[in-house]
């Protein structure tokens, strides 16, 4: 065995990877439950990438059979239905597990220096799965699916000038069809994947470059033991394996819940309308997006003049990239020691919950007041931070890690 | 231009413009156990009285046997009604679809996945919301679907009703009797809806039984790994 290894060493760094980023990399000890996440989201990335290439065997990416073809698979293919309920769940998990893994971040301020990049590389993944997510929602052709398409496209399409040549790019032609998803096909099962598994890399080269950060927002490389490495820090493997382990548990548990009871969790995870085929003459009564990218929809709409509302819309998501260079506490990171700031994330949070509500809705004027009120305490809360930051109480920050 | 276009194309397939949405009537939920022989029951009621006209072409016969449990002969008597059905067919209406659309204006729709859109609550109170109305070309109109093109087929079975609930005719079943028959129908709607439900609901607690053990088994492995951890910070703390 340890000749075999020797082979290996002398033409590939195998031992050298694994003690690097697994029995040699050395995380802080103070790890609690919002560090569960980053495992959890390669775990569904993985997941989803297996049930996609099962998916891809047997869907017809063509107007006339691709909604049959889904059906086929439930209805005809062994398993079918388990692998496409563990693929459209395993979608909105997705979203879960990164909402709280970016969410982590915004609590114990893991964006700060020196970890800037490895927060723009995850923004970057997930604007990658907003796209991934649109465009494998588009696939199925269902009537959510057409409607949709023909929504987000006609975001293209109001770029000044060159908007309707682009939308008619993006849709390969005048209006969503057959060459539609061939190339959202192209995208959601090669391009978007492939940009997502390189992001991921990056961002764990970065995250082992930087040290991950704490609950306590504490550099643990400043104090070294005489042995170099962190006092306060503890190998991945063991500690971090067995401990992700049992998270995966707990995970698919709820995954499996799901799968097996309520797969479409009341029109939540799969939407009703997506259950007739797509036809361009039938209108849903409400075209409204997954759960998921509800908060910016409300944004959208709570905004009268579409272009300016697509502005925001992109303000809106762009917003979070700069937050390395907005959030300026010289003292401290970490939630646990700005009363302020924590207030400031809980009401941010409290924002987007209430906008993700609104934009299931159907469009209404009632709606509009609470919708512009979170919008404005969304930007409130990027415009506000730079100054709030510097100015804001801190308890003081201990030198070690608590527990 | 597109718009026009759209709502006369509208109105020629027989759909209510989206904003006619008027009030429309409370839905009633079903009572039903969804289990093999309500099912059962309802697939006959659905052979009987649906299937001249509505398709369920998802659903192969064979699986009426196979997730049902429905003895062949019953399922080549009862179910298999058209005259060239074979068991590894989908259950194709024996009505063409172009008759269909010249007799009634409209082709009734395939129903594999009425369930799905419209819910079984809307299927429960649809089939159970006939009303007499002269006005209407099949004599009978719908409180749920206005002015709906499709006859009230259960007719024999609830009887005929007024507009205000009023009884014109008896049926030949009970009132309760025919809740109980609509709601077998709806039931076998539901599962043909997604047939996976029987079978993911009989392996849920094995998979989920088995992640529970997993889980226990990790969480254990992770508090014998994590006592050299704890000890060393008590002993930093002490």
């Amino acid at each position: 065995m340890s000749r075999v290894l020797a082979w290996i060493d002398r033409r590939f760094p195998l031992s050298r990877l694994i003690r690097e980023s697994m029995t040699e990399y050395y995380a802080p000890k103070n790890f609690n439950f919002w560090y569960f996440f980053g495992s959890l989201a390669l775990l569904v990335f993985a997941m989803q990438v297996i049930t996609g290439i099962f998916l891809l065997a047997h869907y017809q990416p063509s107007a006339s059979k691709a909604f049959d073809s889904i059906q086929t698979i439930m209805y005809d293919v062994k398993w079918g239905w388990l692998i496409r309920y563990l693929h459209t769940t395993g979608a909105s998990f997705f979203f879960i597990v990164i909402y709280l893994h970016m969410l982590r971040g915004y609590l114990y301020g893991s964006y700060r220096k020196p970890r800037e990049l490895l927060w723009i590389v995850g923004f970057v993944i997930y604007v990658c799965l907003m796209a991934e997510a649109y465009f494998g929602y588009v696939l199925p052709f269902g009537n959510m699916s057409y409607w949709g398409g023909e929504v987000i496209t006609s975001i293209v399409g109001a770029i000044p000038y060159a908007g309707s040549w682009l939308a008619s790019l993006a849709r390969g032609g005048f209006g969503i069809g057959t060459a539609t998803l061939n190339r959202f096909m192209a995208f959601h099962a090669v391009l978007v994947p492939a940009l997502l598994g390189l992001l991921v890399v990056a961002h764990v080269l970065a995250l082992h470059e930087t040290g991950s950060n704490n609950p306590d927002g504490i550099e643990i490389r400043e104090h070294l033991g005489p042995d170099g490495k962190p006092l306060d820090g503890i190998p991945f493997h063991p500690y971090y394996t067995v401990k992700d382990i049992m998270g995966v548990g707990v995970f698919l548990i709820a995954l499996s819940l799901v799968v097996f009871y309520a797969p479409t969790v009341h029109g939540l995870f799969i939407e009703t309308y997506n259950y007739i085929p797509a036809n361009p003459l039938q209108t849903p009564p409400d075209v409204t997006p997954a759960w998921y990218l509800a908060p910016y929809y409300a944004m959208l709409r709570a905004i009268p003049d579409k272009k300016l509302g697509i502005l925001v819309l992109f303000l809106a998501i762009a917003a979070p990239f700069f937050l390395p260079w907005l959030d300026r506490n010289p003292r401290a990171k970490s939630i646990r020691y700005r009363p302020v700031y924590l207030a400031m994330v809980v009401v941010l949070v409290a924002c987007l919950l209430v906008l993700g509500w609104i934009g299931m809705q159907p469009a209404s004027p009632a709606l509009l007041p609470p919708a512009r009120i979170g919008l404005a305490l969304y930007f409130l809360f990027f415009a506000s931070l730079p100054f709030v930051s510097r100015i804001e109480p801190t308890r003081p920050v201990p030198d070690r890690l608590r527990m | 231009m597109r718009r026009l276009l759209l709502v006369a194309a509208l109105a020629l397939a027989g759909f209510p413009p989206p904003a006619a949405a008027e009030a429309a009537p409370r839905l009633e939920a079903p009572h039903y156990d969804f289990d093999r022989a309500t099912i059962r029951k309802g697939a006959e009621l659905f052979a009987q009285r649906c299937f001249a006209c509505h398709s369920v072409a998802h659903i192969r016969y064979q699986r009426l046997e196979t997730d049902l449990g429905m003895p062949l002969g019953t399922l080549e008597d009862d179910i298999m009604l058209p005259s060239d059905a074979r068991i590894h067919q989908g259950m194709v209406s024996a009505m063409r679809p172009q008759d269909a659309a010249k007799w009634f204006g409209v082709a009734p729709p395939d129903l594999t996945l009425e369930a799905r859109y419209r819910g079984i609550d809307w299927i429960y109170t649809y089939l159970k919301s006939f009303y007499r109305d002269p006005k209407r070309p099949t004599g009978f109109n719908n409180h749920v679907f206005k002015n709906v093109a499709m006859p009230d087929v259960l007719e024999p079975l609830q009887g005929i009703l007024a507009a205000d609930g009023r009884v014109i005719k008896k049926g030949s079943v009970s009132p309760q009797q025919f809740d109980r028959d609509a709601a077998d129908i709806t039931a076998w709607l539901q599962y043909t809806s997604d047939p996976s439900k029987l079978e993911r609901e009989a392996l849920g607690p094995w998979v989920i039984g088995f992640l529970a053990v997993f889980t226990l088994l990790a969480y254990a492995l992770k508090r014998v790994v994590w006592r050299r951890v704890h000890r060393g910070a008590s002993q930093a703390g002490s």
